[in-house]
């Protein structure tokens, strides 16, 4: 019952929000807090507990004749979701209560909340599900809360525009994870996770078994498996590529930071984007089936970090450094995944959620204490003033830029950088550049925020936060230090393991990396009052934005300029012009006949009845 | 002098069929263009009753076949001159003429 619990809390919350408690805000955010409460304890009981699975029959489609698609809905409780189950329970309990503070006042606050709880319920789904077609229909609510949280300011024309880009660019991801699921259940006849490793088996035990009779059949049988394969994981990867916004759909996540800060902080940096790495770690048993599909999973996911770090540096706004922080450690994680160290990107998610949640949470305090600025050169000097933040903020940073033997980021980062020092030298050498540029980054963003004196009013007049804030701030450090300790991840059962490195001094480069990036960050940016460094490239983001502006405007304008000319010359002109000419043209004609005169019809009448009787007598 | 044969009905019934048409395609009066209608339907009538009384069954008694159609037609007939008559009336009191040249208002 425990899962059943865990999953269904939230969703009561949202339907009891917004069919009951509307009017009232107060009394919605507590029930909200409270279902993911519900959760957060049935999730710790669940991670002491057992590994169990239960599942009901749910769907059944008759696709044809003899054939059908069966979809249980069911819960799966393994060491893996037992991790996930945590971190979004844990995470999404302390966003919950900060949005106390930081909702507080707003009119929207029960809607959001609402909003919130839909929003745990979809993830939780994708957490527990036991079959893809399960996770793709949570995966797709997820995507439809998050539109709702993004654009929960609708009202600013930004935020709209930035929930349908997100939706949009999701959808577009979506429909390779559909095609993905497809081939799978085309290949396998079975969507449950469980039930696959068995049917590949079956399958290549088939091509075994042919190879002995006939040699030439089961060699091309064989490759056309490993292609179908490919092509699985390939769509499935689509779709993690959309949620896990990875290069060259990264650009929603940017935007997304329109939305409230502590919905930056749960759905767009510790749990829903991690969604697409959760899913291709759960299904990492077919990836090496498909070792070219590995490849590209790989090289995506590191030039994803590289990139994104690179626009990182260039960032001026507080929320958009950290999304791009984001997208780069997303990068980390899909790139282990596809250097066959699922584990480590297992790991890194892990740690990850919690100090990103914390730098998110950090940030948001920092622009409510700032009234809602976000620049981070209209910033400087809050260190005095807001000394929790700061430090907390502190402890956040040093995670992400992986603060070497004290930070759980390190560790985790770690355990990646391994896998690829023994599996790729170039996504090596690519790792170890966007760890150098993310601690340049950071150091970069924490100078201008904390250090120098006040750069305007609102800096000036800046204040810590309520305590419903800083608290979860305080709770969040915490982990993001300790949760990369051996004794943490073994009671977990996190894969930290470093993977054969060969004589490459991982740790020691990381290091390395990682004071370069903040003695460098110091000596650029120590006491700045505006940005030194100006590179429009990276500050405009490569132009990915204005490339796909461009993509579309051109796209839109050929299908206008395509259908202006069906509808204009075949539907108008032919069609309805046509008709309409036809029928003047036949009455142009035909009136010649219709002279009016009675006698000259019953002249021509009998004219043709003595023709009707010439041939019939002839 | 020899019997009148069918031929010689037929013909009657032929001659009065072609003077009927020829008034209906060239007089200008609609009463008269119906009176002529009337011939040639009579024309027809003729010609049935001819064929009757040459259509001998083996035991020498007329077809009556054809003259029990006859007196239908002319029942109908008296019915069809009825609504006809007051087709005409009512045309003539609309248009105050019965010139069949004058009533083309179906022209284009």
């Amino acid at each position: 019952m425990l899962p059943w619990l865990v999953l269904l809390a939230p969703l009561v919350a949202a339907g009891v929000i917004l069919l009951v408690t509307r009017g009232s805000r107060a009394l919605s955010a507590w029930i909200s807090v409270g279902a993911v409460a519900v959760s957060f304890v049935a999730s710790v009981a669940l991670f002491l507990g057992p590994d169990l699975r239960s599942s009901v029959d749910w769907l059944r489609f008759d696709v044809l004749e003899g054939i059908s698609l069966a979809v249980p809905f069911g819960v799966t409780v393994d060491s893996l979701s037992k991790t996930m189950l945590l971190v979004v329970t844990g995470v999404g309990l302390l966003v919950h209560v900060y949005s106390l503070g930081y909702m507080h006042g707003d009119r929207g606050e029960a809607r959001y909340f609402a909003c919130l709880s839909l929003f745990m319920f979809s993830m939780l789904g994708i957490v527990l599900a036991d079959n893809f077609v399960m996770m793709f229909i949570f995966w797709e609510l997820v995507g439809a809360s998050s539109y709702l949280l993004i654009g929960h300011w609708f009202e600013r024309p930004s935020a709209a525009e930035a929930s349908k880009k997100a939706f949009l660019m999701n959808r577009i991801g979506d429909f390779g994870f559909m095609f993905g699921i497809l081939l799978i259940w085309g290949m396998f006849g079975t969507v449950v996770f469980a039930d696959l490793p068995g049917g590949i088996e079956r399958l290549i035990g088939g091509v075994d078994a042919m190879r002995l009779t006939d040699p030439v059949q089961a060699a091309t049988l064989s490759k056309r498996l490993t292609s179908f394969l490919t092509l699985a994981v390939l769509g499935i990867f689509c779709g993690a590529v959309g949620k896990s916004a990875q290069m060259p759909l990264h650009t929603w996540l940017p935007d997304a930071m329109e939305g409230p800060t502590p919905v930056s902080a749960l759905i767009h940096a510790a749990t829903m984007v991690a969604a697409g790495v959760y899913m291709l770690v759960r299904v990492s048993f077919l990836l090496p089936f498909a070792p070219s599909a590995m490849t590209v999973i790989a090289w995506v996911g590191i030039i994803t970090a590289f990139v994104a770090a690179l626009m990182a540096v260039q960032q001026d706004d507080i929320k958009r450094v950290l999304a791009y922080s984001t997208l780069s450690q997303l990068g980390y994680m899909v790139s282990a995944v596809g250097l066959a160290a699922s584990g480590a990107a297992m790991f890194h998610l892990f740690t990850h959620a919690f100090f990103k949640a914390l730098l998110f949470l950090a940030a948001g305090s920092i622009i409510h204490g700032m009234h809602h600025e976000q620049d981070i050169w209209q910033m400087g000097g809050l260190k005095n003033k807001q000394v929790i933040t700061f430090f907390t903020f502190l402890v956040g940073a040093l995670a992400l830029a992986g603060l070497p033997y004290l930070t759980s980021g390190f560790y985790s980062k770690d355990a990646i950088l391994y896998a690829a020092a023994g599996k790729s030298i170039p996504i090596f050498v690519l790792g170890l550049i966007t760890a150098f540029l993310t601690a340049f980054y950071m150091t970069r963003l924490f100078l201008a925020v904390f250090f120098g004196k006040p750069r305007s009013e609102k800096a000036k007049t800046a204040h810590e936060s309520p305590l419903v804030m800083w608290l979860p701030l305080v709770i969040l450090a915490v982990p993001s230090v300790i949760f990369g300790f051996p004794f943490i991840t073994s009671a977990f059962q996190l894969d930290a393991g470093h993977h054969e490195a060969g004589a490459i001094p991982v740790p020691m480069l990381a290091a390395l990396a990682f004071l370069l990036g903040v003695g460098n960050g110091l000596w650029i940016y120590a006491r700045r009052e505006h940005d030194p460094i100006r590179i429009s490239l990276l500050a405009r983001k490569f132009y990915f934005d204005e490339i796909y502006a461009g993509l579309v405007r051109v796209t839109q304008d050929l299908a206008a300029r395509i259908a202006g000319f069906l509808d204009r010359y075949l539907i108008d002109g032919l069609l309805v012009r046509g008709a309409s000419a036809l029928t003047f043209g036949a009455g142009f004609v035909l009136r010649f006949f219709q002279v009016g005169s009675a006698q000259s019809y019953a002249m021509v009448f009998a004219l043709g009845a003595v023709l009707l009787l010439w041939v019939a007598l002839r | 002098m020899s019997a009148i044969t069918l031929n010689d009905y037929l013909l009657v019934s032929g001659i009065l069929f072609a003077v009927g048409l020829f008034g209906v395609l060239v007089r200008r009066n609609i009463i008269v263009i119906y009176m002529c209608l009337e011939i040639m339907l009579n024309a027809a009538n003729l010609a049935l009753v001819a064929f009757s009384r040459f259509h001998v069954a083996p035991d020498g008694m007329p077809d009556y076949h054809g003259q029990a159609l006859v007196f239908f037609i002319i029942t109908v007939a008296a019915a069809e001159v009825a609504v006809g008559l007051a087709i005409i009336v009512a045309l003539y009191r609309t248009r105050q003429t019965t010139q069949i040249d004058e009533i083309n208002k179906l022209q284009y």
